[in-house]
């Protein structure tokens, strides 16, 4: 049997399209609905670009433009380092032997994932204020990375369960360090894995709302909390125009991505 | 001795007016205020101003009492939320002669049970909670709150009501005629019994939804506030806003002066810039309910000065505030609940 | 993992064994001090006597773990037996989050593998594609979600215009709507974690067992199954724990008639019920079953190391 044949199962390519159709339809929803002119989110009004305007120039524009700064900013910092505390965790739990704790450390990796989210908000103020921090940026980047961790742990993990020690021990037979191997033999070897959990970490701080909601400070805004005006007044379609700026965004790194991996091929 | 006194009251003049110009933190509802507002109050003072929100009464309260009071200089609690508020001693007091403008607080918003005297408070919006029917699907009489809590087979299935244990629990006092924070046994087993039997006929609890189900259609009737009902209206679904013979709830947002404010002159400031009935009525206008300052009218949007959800009709049984009851009968109350959800 | 994957050396094994400590040392540092300690205050808080709307007051109490357990009526005067109403918000997120978790692999594992033979250049974008949606805030996508699947929605729609059904499908408001929220919005924490387990794969293997005869049914039992396990457990406990405690789906798609466990530890902190350490409570009691589940999977994982 080929070797393409025993990788390819049937249906397989259906459901990936089915997966993909499922992501992506309430995402059409929200591009068309950002070109609505009606105010609603329910009706249509024809077609408009009167809510991008509104967000690059509307009252609200510095308000949405600082938010888009902060969560990604924050997204970008927590996920990295985040994804850094996992990667260490990771070897240390799988390639250190077995050690005494070790079923406890694997609790506390995955205690942020156990605690509902507006427990861990109320908590977390708490022990701020009694500590005397003052909330603001650096909060919510600590809470961040604190919950990303394991979003990030357990993709590398998994990763890193499957990765064959003899790489690493060819490695070190041929008089490589303990950290040449790490950083040529067995980090590329994990990249899926680091790759996946620092995409969830990513994704998993972008859309937070309720930890950001309490431990930021006045005048602090990040996409989520802005995004929640929703309540006295029900989402407005600058919401959507912002929503698929985003998404706009992101397709644009991913494209970049794929060149520059194309190129340095 | 006398230099180093001069000294300091120089300096204290001179932290004087770095906060005549300097910030002010408001903690705010979501989407509640309109950004041209907060840009002429800071045009006109100086002032600039911080605006941190939330999404509830009770999450206000929360954060408050997690660490957060002392970082706020104005907050803007509902009118059982002040009574709470004040009874935690989270509120400061301001004297009328610092409130220049407390004059123009409409007469029957000046002494509220809530802040008698108006000592901690002044209005930022009011309005009324009941319900709307949509009216290409059923067009009898909505004129009582049977429609919620008995409904017709038309509407049967087809309603939303508020995921607001305050508004749900006094709306069906009301519909079964019992007072507010009853001790009778058999009046609460009545409510209960009441509510459980109601919910069948129940499609979806959504408060911030409340308005986009009627909208879409998803509901053909629905619990909802005035203002929210005069947006589903402007959007297009043929909605009627009723205030139904059994009564309806009131219910008040005020700008409250916080404890501990950082910057307690320009607090006060804020609060007389907000009670300049042109300013009053920028926020009706972009919120859609009534302010509580006289002489708005001239600036009003036409569409929401004669909106017919804003201006009951003459007849209209009158509205009540939510009480806040003793502890002891909130936990009957909250039990009811518990079991309705459950 | 013992059959094909353990060949690895010993020398592997504990190649970090020296570095044990700076490794784990900024886990134990970030999430012991800004998620144990203030975890370790709402356990406090659940043995504390609530302030009403909101708050503790500092004196011993067993009332909420009372609340919980013990059923005394509305008026608390009838004789104490087992309360029920907790009991069966537990029962029901745990069926919700279950079914979604069994959704996200159906399909999450297919995706998975797909993307994980596409040629290694192209990975990476699909990857991308299936993290892209999440730049949309998740209320932003579930309310799209429920336009969707509303009732004179474009679902309905389109299934009634192929003629498949003649009556619109009532899915608003129904189990099923918070399942497929569910199912929506946790769908990448199943692709991802398993993606990187099967990208691993040695596809020789298939290929021996494919000169033995075996189906392809049978080895992607028998012997893949096993070795991407790591990956399937990883995210099933990604899309599980999150599930359980979700709010957002249930309130959005589901109509909130009753109470999830999100909802009601959400209701003691942000809404009227204001009841501090019964929320505290809830949320050790949830964080307990976790805990269990969570050192079991670590036990046998162990085990299985051992062997």
């Amino acid at each position: 049997m080929a070797l393409r044949s025993v990788r390819h199962y049937p249906g397989f390519l259906a459901v990936t399209v089915l997966c993909l159709v499922v992501l992506y339809a309430p995402l059409v929803v929200v591009t068309a609905y950002s070109f609505n002119d009606s105010p609603s989110i329910t009706t249509w009004g024809g077609l408009s670009l009167r809510w991008y305007v509104d967000v690059f120039t509307g009252p609200e524009a510095p308000r949405f433009r600082a938010a888009a700064w902060n969560s990604l900013s924050i997204a970008f910092l927590a996920a990295t380092i985040a994804t850094g505390i996992a990667t260490a965790a990771a070897l240390a739990m799988l390639r250190a032997g077995k050690f005494k704790g070790r079923s406890l450390t694997f609790a506390l990796i995955n205690l942020p994932l156990m605690v509902p989210e507006i427990v861990i908000a109320v908590a977390t103020l708490i022990f701020f204020t009694m500590i005397g921090f003052t909330t603001g940026y650096l909060t919510i980047l600590i809470a961040h990375i604190t919950f990303c961790i394991p979003f990030a742990y357990l993709p590398i993990a998994a990763r890193l369960q499957g990765i064959d020690g003899s790489y690493e021990a060819a490695a070190r037979d041929l008089y490589a360090t303990r950290a040449q191997s790490f950083f040529l033999v067995l980090l590329p070897l994990m990249a899926p894995g680091v790759v996946s959990g620092y995409l969830l970490a990513f994704i998993i701080s972008l859309d937070d709302f309720i930890i950001t909601n309490f431990v930021k400070g006045a005048g602090m805004e990040t996409l989520p909390t802005a995004i929640f005006g929703s309540v006295k007044q029900g989402i407005k379609p600058n919401i959507m125009a912002i929503s698929t700026l985003m998404l706009a965004v992101s397709i644009l790194f991913v494209t970049l991505s794929y060149f520059i991996n194309r190129k340095g091929r | 001795m006398k230099r180093l006194f001069a000294t300091t009251s120089i300096l204290c003049l001179a932290a004087g007016a770095a906060s005549a110009e300097g910030t002010l933190s408001v903690y705010h509802w979501f989407e509640y205020m309109p950004q041209e507002l907060v840009d002429k109050f800071t045009a006109e003072t100086g002032i600039a101003v911080t605006i941190d929100t939330y999404d509830s009464n009770e999450a206000m309260l929360a954060s408050l009492k997690a660490g957060k009071l002392g970082q706020y200089d104005v907050a803007v609690p509902a009118d059982f939320m002040v009574a709470i508020m004040a009874g935690e001693g989270m509120l400061d007091t301001f004297t009328p002669e610092e409130m220049t403008n407390l004059g123009n607080i409409a007469p029957q918003w000046l002494d509220v049970p809530f802040d008698p005297g108006r000592k901690s408070s002044i209005p930022y919006q009011w309005g009324s909670t009941s319900f709307s029917v949509n009216r290409d699907v059923y067009q009898g009489d909505i004129s009582s709150l049977g429609i919620i809590f008995n409904p017709p087979d038309e509407l049967k299935g087809k309603i939303n009501v508020l995921d607001s244990q305050n508004e749900v629990l006094i709306l069906g006092s009301l519909y079964l005629g019992i007072p507010q924070c009853t001790t009778d046994r058999e009046q609460l087993k009545a409510l209960s019994d009441m509510l459980v039997e109601a919910k069948q006929h129940w499609a979806s609890f959504g408060s911030d939804t409340a308005k986009d189900v009627l909208v879409s259609g998803d509901a053909a009737a629905g619990m909802i506030y005035n203002g929210f009902s005069a947006k589903a209206r402007a959007e297009g679904a043929n909605v009627e806003y009723s205030y139904p013979r059994e009564g309806h709830v009131l219910w008040m947002d005020n700008v409250v002066l916080l404890k501990d404010a950082p910057n307690r002159d320009n607090a006060i400031k804020f609060m007389n810039f907000l009670l300049e009935p042109e300013n009053a009525a920028a926020v009706t206008n972009y919120a859609a309910y009534t302010s509580g300052v006289t002489g708005v009218e001239p600036f009003l949007d036409e569409a929401i000065r004669t909106s017919p959800e804003n201006n009951p009709p003459a007849d209209a049984a009158p509205g009540v505030f939510a009480q806040v009851c003793d502890d002891a009968t909130q936990q009957l109350y909250d039990a009811i609940w518990i079991n309705l959800k459950k | 993992m013992a059959g094909v994957g353990s060949d690895s050396g010993a020398s592997a094994e504990t190649t970090y064994r020296s570095a044990r400590v700076p490794l784990l040392l900024p886990t134990w540092l970030m999430i012991g001090v800004f998620l144990v300690l203030p975890v370790a205050l709402m356990a406090v808080y659940s043995f504390l006597t609530k302030e009403m709307r909101g708050g503790v007051i500092w004196d011993f109490s067993l009332a909420a773990y009372d609340q919980f357990f013990v059923h005394r009526g509305l008026f608390g005067d009838e004789p104490p037996t087992l309360e029920w109403t907790y009991i069966s918000v537990f029962g029901r997120s745990i069926i919700q989050a279950a079914i979604a978790t069994v959704l996200c692999l159906l399909i999450g594992f297919p995706t998975a593998w797909f993307i994980a033979t596409r040629p290694p250049e192209t990975r990476g974008v699909w990857l991308f594609l299936v993290t892209v949606p999440y730049w949309v805030n998740l209320l932003i996508r579930t309310v799209s979600l429920r336009f969707l699947i509303r009732e004179n929605g474009p679902l309905n729609d389109a299934l009634m215009g192929a003629g498949v059904i003649s009556e619109p499908l009532a899915l608003i408001n129904t189990d099923f709507a918070v399942q497929l929220g569910l199912f929506y919005s946790y769908l990448p924490f199943m692709v991802l974690p398993i993606y990187a387990a099967v990208e691993r794969y040695n596809f020789t293997w298939s290929e021996a067992a494919a000169d033995l005869y075996a189906t392809r049914w049978v080895t992607l039992r028998e012997i893949v199954l096993p070795i991407v396990r790591p990956g399937i457990v990883a995210g099933c406990l990604l899309v599980f724990i999150p599930s359980l405690g979700a709010f957002l789906a249930p309130n959005l798609l589901g109509g909130a008639k009753n109470f999830m466990i999100g909802s009601l530890i959400e209701e003691q902190f942000k809404k009227s019920l204001g009841n501090w350490p019964f929320g505290a409570a809830v949320s050790m009691i949830l964080m307990s079953l976790v805990l269990i589940l969570l050192m079991i999977y670590a036990r046998s994982a162990a085990r299985q190391e051992a062997r």
